[in-house]
């Protein structure tokens, strides 16, 4: 039997890689990778909650665990699709150069 | 010797399950890693896909086959895809010519390696259920969806696909229509302009 608490730690310190990736890197894939890494994070908490919890018949974990990764799809698709459009126009997907907002 | 048995016990014999749990659980992170460490982007992508298949594996460990199928359907085959395609048509900084991080690096990791301490000291000391409460998924009622004589993880499933088109169902149609507009969106957000 693995203990819940190990799957607690994977999930933080897959969570914390990914933050450190989409806080720290300059390319914007890279950063898109990074948030994947922390919705991955969050479902395995979900499904190791739900697997070890109270009420494992009622599937609350699992069924929210894949809505999540239904809108991590649509999320990945419209970010690289954002990524190749700004590639597109400015020719560069280096974040530190994207700064058409700054006053 | 007797000493040194008191002061370091020898570790506890891990479990068949906990055997199992080890090498994937490492995999997983080890990718994490490289995910984000490594300079080459196409690196990146590949550590990303060994990451995915590492959380699916868990997902079988925590006797959610569905969603580990799920997984490997929805991540490994269409969002990697989906992002090593970015990578080929982009090609920004692929080969490491200038740093890979930003000037907030430093900050970044000081800030996370604490949060990490932190979150692994809360998950140590919180009074989680022992592996021995866990409830036996075979001894529960899964409302008999599935046909005759099938297996718990048979059951498992056709709840599943019950409670989608019965209590979630809204939620999962607003669902439908948000992967809709969001893959619309997408193909009018990626066309190329000047072509058309």
């Amino acid at each position: 039997m693995v203990p819940l608490s190990w799957y607690l730690v994977l999930a933080a310190f897959l969570f914390s890689c990914g933050l450190y990736g989409a806080l720290a890197r300059r390319n914007a894939i890279a950063v898109l990778m990074g948030i994947e890494l922390m919705l991955n994070a969050v479902n395995i908490n979900l499904v190791a909650f739900w697997r070890h919890g109270l009420y494992p018949e009622r599937l609350e974990g699992q069924v929210f665990a894949l809505f999540v990764i239904a809108v991590a799809a649509a999320e990945a698709a419209v970010g690289l699709a954002l990524i190749i459009s700004i590639y597109r126009n400015r020719k560069t997907v280096n974040l530190d150069q994207l700064d058409l907002l700054r006053g | 010797m007797e000493i040194l048995q008191e002061l370091f016990p020898p570790p506890p014999i891990p479990t068949l399950e906990q055997a199992i749990f080890i090498p994937i659980a490492l995999f997983t992170a080890v990718c994490a890693l490289l995910v984000v460490f490594s300079r080459n982007l196409f690196h990146n992508a590949l550590a990303l896909v060994g990451s995915f298949f590492g959380v699916a594996g868990l997902y079988v460990m925590l006797e959610a086959e569905f969603l580990a199928v799920s997984q490997i359907l929805i991540y490994v085959g269409a969002i990697s895809t989906l992002i090593t395609f970015a990578i080929m048509l982009t090609r920004g900084m692929m080969f490491g010519a200038t740093s890979p991080v930003n000037r907030q690096a430093g900050t970044a990791a000081i800030m996370i390696s604490l949060f990490v301490i932190v979150l692994a000291g809360v998950v140590g000391a919180a009074p989680w259920p022992t592996p021995e409460t866990r409830i036996d998924l075979a001894t529960l009622d899964w409302g008999g969806y599935a046909r005759l004589g099938s297996t718990t993880g048979e059951q498992i499933i056709a709840k599943l696909g019950h409670l989608f088109v019965a209590d979630y169902l809204i939620p999962f149609e607003l669902m439908a229509l948000l992967l809709l507009v969001a893959l619309a969106g997408a193909i009018l957000l990626a066309r190329d302009r000047k072509a058309v």
